[in-house]
This record gives structure tokens, C-alpha cells and sequence, in this order.
């Protein structure tokens, strides 16, 4: 099975790389449309902003390589500000690919960024979350996705007032979380979208 | 609710991790990385790695730990410690690093903090801030600032920092317990996430912490004695009703 990463020059990617490798993929990091579009899944990744990380995939093709993706119905994962490139505009500048529908906004808590560990809270059944309700996975981010069709939504967590933590969406799914950096949750999570991206 | 965090923080030397922060009589505490696992086993909710001979060695033996502990470790970790500037800030996280902290360059020159918040986002960019009551010092604590640390915190928040870890000088090292008025001043003034340290000893020290507002605290020299207080702290605060994360086993 073909795990790529897509590199759009935002930040590194190591870290995300060998988390998929314990789960027993062997992700490759891509920077061309071909191999993104072809992949069995494909994996946004890193950090920043909206804006620069829309700007990154868009000067390769990858953009339209992930939109080609989705369409077909082929697995893409978002994680982090990737799941906030699967969604619309953003209150801190720029919009994602629109695969599904909804602003991504800034967090409104006494303390932004949500930051550190936080429990998972699942919202209906997903094949990308069996065993992870009630599990604390960490999270380090100042803006949330906020989806038109609550639908998508698969799992929340609390940070006064609900975080959209998961997302499932047919092929498209997105996590805000970090799965590289949650521990045990982050592992079984990978384990899951691995199992999940052949079923889908 | 976002858990409290137990952050313990391991002193690096030429990418070995140390004991002690006076340069003389270092001692080595282990593998850097089969260290880091081990906290990480026993609970440890983040990890800061301090680089403490950054300036006299140059970056490679940090670099290179970065690089094994953003592929092997499974929970996040900040790299700090004599970062001169923005390059040297930028190398850091490049290398893998989940956030950096700033210390003196920052205060210098603070529009580092905006420029690494626009590249990595703010969650990235943590500004260490030391204090001697209530001022601001820097260089390891001898050269006092003359500006007040509550002042130079609100700065750094507007500037990007996502974090700020606050050190007492006074407190640090004491085990009694940390600088509590200080730790209150900044995260009142604050509204991102305050990390104290200096001056832990016991679970109670930390509950204190988190009482005046902070969100995490840092560990070193309990922890490094024994790692297994590590579990037991996580275990006493939990007991006596924080939010704090016990991992599975």
C-alpha cells in the first residue's frame, strides 16, 4: 500500500513520516502531482497557516492533485492545518481546497492555542476512531475547522466550548490533532486510517 | 478541558543529555533519546531539551538529537537553549523540533517571535522569560534587564509567542516550591498557555502552580533523581483532583 505525504515546504515532515512507519506503512514524501495523485492514500501534513500551506500545495499542482483525489474517491487525510486545508476560508487568511464545507475559525478561550492534551469525545460511529473515545490525544493549534454539515463530524473535544477534533467524510478525513505526538492514541488513530484507507 | 501538563526538562551537552547546569562537573544522565522514552513512559506530557553549551559547541550534536527525537519520540518536544537568533531559531524547528524556545534573542529583538509564528505558527514559538523578582534577566541569570517580566511577557504574546515559559531564578533550584506571585502576575496578564519553573519539589508545588493559572509545569531534578517520581507525581495529582493525563501502561 502506497502512503504518500505531500511536501508543500511547510515544516518537517520526519516526525509524521515515522509515526505511519510504526503503524507498519512505508510513507513515502512527495513533492510532484503524479505520485500524490496516484497514492493508495494521501497525507496533509504540517504547520503554519492556511494561507502559506494553500500557496505550498498550489505551486506544485498538489492542490488539484488532492481535489483529483477526492473526487475519484481515493483517501485523503488531513492533520492539523492539513484538515484545515480540506475546508473553506480562514479567519487567519486564505482558503483551503473546499473538499467540505465551512470557515475555519480562531478559537474564542480564555487561553489560544488549544494547547496540550484533551480527551476525544466521538460524535457517531467511524471506522477512523474505533477504540479512541475517551482517549487524550494532543492538540497545538489557534484555529478550528467549523463544518456546514455537522455530519462530517466524528469526534470533539472540549476547550470551553467544542473543538471539532475529527472529521469523516467519505474519502475525505482530517484530524486536528497530533497522532505523531499523542502516544498510544496517535498510534491505534494511524492503525485505523491505514485499515480504513483500503476499505474506503 | 485541556489537561494540566508535567514537563520535564533535560539539560543537553554536546547532544548528551547532563545533570547539573553549572558547566563544571557534568555529568552524563544517559542516551539522550532512551531517556526521553522513559519520561515519556512514565508520563512525562511534553519534553523540553536545553541546550546548554549551544554557544561554545555550535549546533550540530542539538541538531542531531532533534532529528532522532522527532522521528522516535511519540509525544511533543520544545528545543531551547542559547538561541542567538532567528536562523538559529528556524534551524531548530526545520530539524523537527515541535517548538522552540526563546530566550534572550527575543527579548533583543523581538520581532523574531513574529517572524517564527508566521512561518510555523504561534503554537511553534514558546519565549522563555527568567526572572529575578519580577525583572527580567538573561544570560543564565547574571545580567539583569531593568524591565519587569509581566511587561516583557505581554510583549511577546503580541509579538507571537504561543507559550511562555517563566523561570524564578529565586525559586529555581530550591524545591520549595515555585515563584507563585510571579507565575500568577504572568498568567493573568497573559491569555496563552504560561509553563512555570524553577523551584519543584513536590506534587503539592505543582498543584500550586496550576492554582494561580498556569497550565504546565516543568520538572527537572526530582525527576532526573529517581524517573519514577514522574509517575508518582502524575499519580498524586490525580488523586487529589487535577485534570492530568495518565497513559496507559
Amino acid at each position: 500500500m502506497k502512503v504518500v505525504l505531500a511536501d508543500y515546504g511547510a515544516g518537517n515532515l520526519r516526525s509524521v513520516t515515522s509515526a505511519f512507519e510504526r503503524a507498519g506503512a512505508r510513507p513515502s514524501i512527495a513533492l510532484d502531482a503524479e505520485s500524490v495523485r496516484d497514492a493508495d492514500l494521501a497525507v496533509i501534513a504540517g504547520v503554519g497557516h492556511v494561507e502559506s500551506a494553500a500557496r505550498g500545495l498550489a505551486a506544485n499542482g498538489l492542490d488539484d492533485a488532492v481535489r483529483d483525489r477526492a473526487t475519484a474517491g481515493r483517501p485523503v487525510l488531513g492533520i492539523c492545518v492539513g484538515m484545515q486545508l480540506l475546508f473553506g476560508a480562514s479567519d487567519e487568511g486564505g482558503t483551503g481546497l473546499e473538499l467540505l464545507a465551512g470557515p475555519v475559525r480562531r478559537i474564542q478561550a480564555a487561553r489560544v492555542p488549544h494547547m496540550g492534551w484533551n480527551t476525544l469525545a466521538l460524535t457517531r460511529d467511524s471506522a477512523l476512531l474505533g477504540g479512541l473515545g475517551g482517549e487524550d490525544v494532543y492538540f497545538a493549534h489557534s484555529f478550528a475547522v467549523e463544518p456546514d454539515d455537522p455530519g462530517v463530524v466524528a469526534a470533539v473535544a472540549d476547550h470551553e466550548g467544542r473543538i471539532v477534533a475529527a472529521v469523516d467524510a467519505g474519502p475525505v478525513a482530517g484530524v486536528q490533532f497530533h497522532p505523531e505526538r499523542s502516544a498510544w492514541a496517535g498510534a491505534r488513530l494511524l492503525y485505523n486510517v491505514l485499515a480504513w484507507s483500503r476499505s474506503v | 478541558m485541556v489537561k494540566k501538563r508535567v514537563i520535564p526538562c533535560l539539560d543537553v551537552a554536546g547532544g548528551r543529555v547532563v545533570k547539573g547546569v553549572n558547566f563544571v562537573d557534568l555529568r552524563e544522565m544517559g542516551e539522550p533519546i532512551e531517556l526521553a522514552t522513559r519520561y515519556s513512559e512514565l508520563g512525562a506530557d511534553e519534553l523540553v531539551f536545553l541546550d546548554i553549551t549551544a554557544t561554545l559547541e555550535g549546533r550540530g550534536p542539538i541538531l542531531e538529537l532533534i532529528e532522532r527525537a522527532a522521528a522516535e519520540l511519540t509525544i511533543p518536544f520544545t528545543v531551547g537553549g542559547g538561541v542567538t537568533g532567528l536562523d538559529d531559531a528556524l534551524s531548530l524547528l526545520r530539524a523537527g523540533a515541535d517548538k522552540v524556545a526563546v530566550n534572550r534573542a527575543a527579548f533583543d529583538d523581538p520581532s523574531i517571535l513574529t517572524a517564527l509564528a508566521d512561518e510555523f505558527g504561534s503554537q511553534a514559538v514558546v519565549c522563555a522569560i527568567d526572572a529575578r523578582a519580577g525583572e527580567v534577566v538573561t544570560h543564565a541569570g547574571k545580567t539583569p534587564r531593568g524591565r519587569d517580566a509581566v511587561d516583557w511577557a505581554r510583549e511577546a504574546v503580541e509579538r507571537g509567542a504561543g507559550e511562555l515559559l517563566v523561570t524564578s531564578i529565586d525559586a529555581d533550584g530550591t524545591r520549595e516550591g515555585y515563584d507563585l506571585p510571579l507565575t500568577r502576575a504572568v498568567a493573568d496578564a497573559v491569555g496563552v498557555p504560561v509553563i512555570a519553573s524553577g523551584g519543584a519539589g513536590n506534587a503539592r508545588h505543582l498543584a500550586e502552580a496550576f492554582e494561580v493559572g498556569a497550565e504546565a509545569a516543568i520538572v527537572a531534578s526530582i525527576v532526573h533523581e529517581r524517573p519514577e517520581r514522574l509517575r508518582e507525581l502524575k499519580a498524586e495529582l490525580k488523586e487529589a483532583g487535577w485534570n492530568v493525563r495518565i497513559p496507559r501502561s
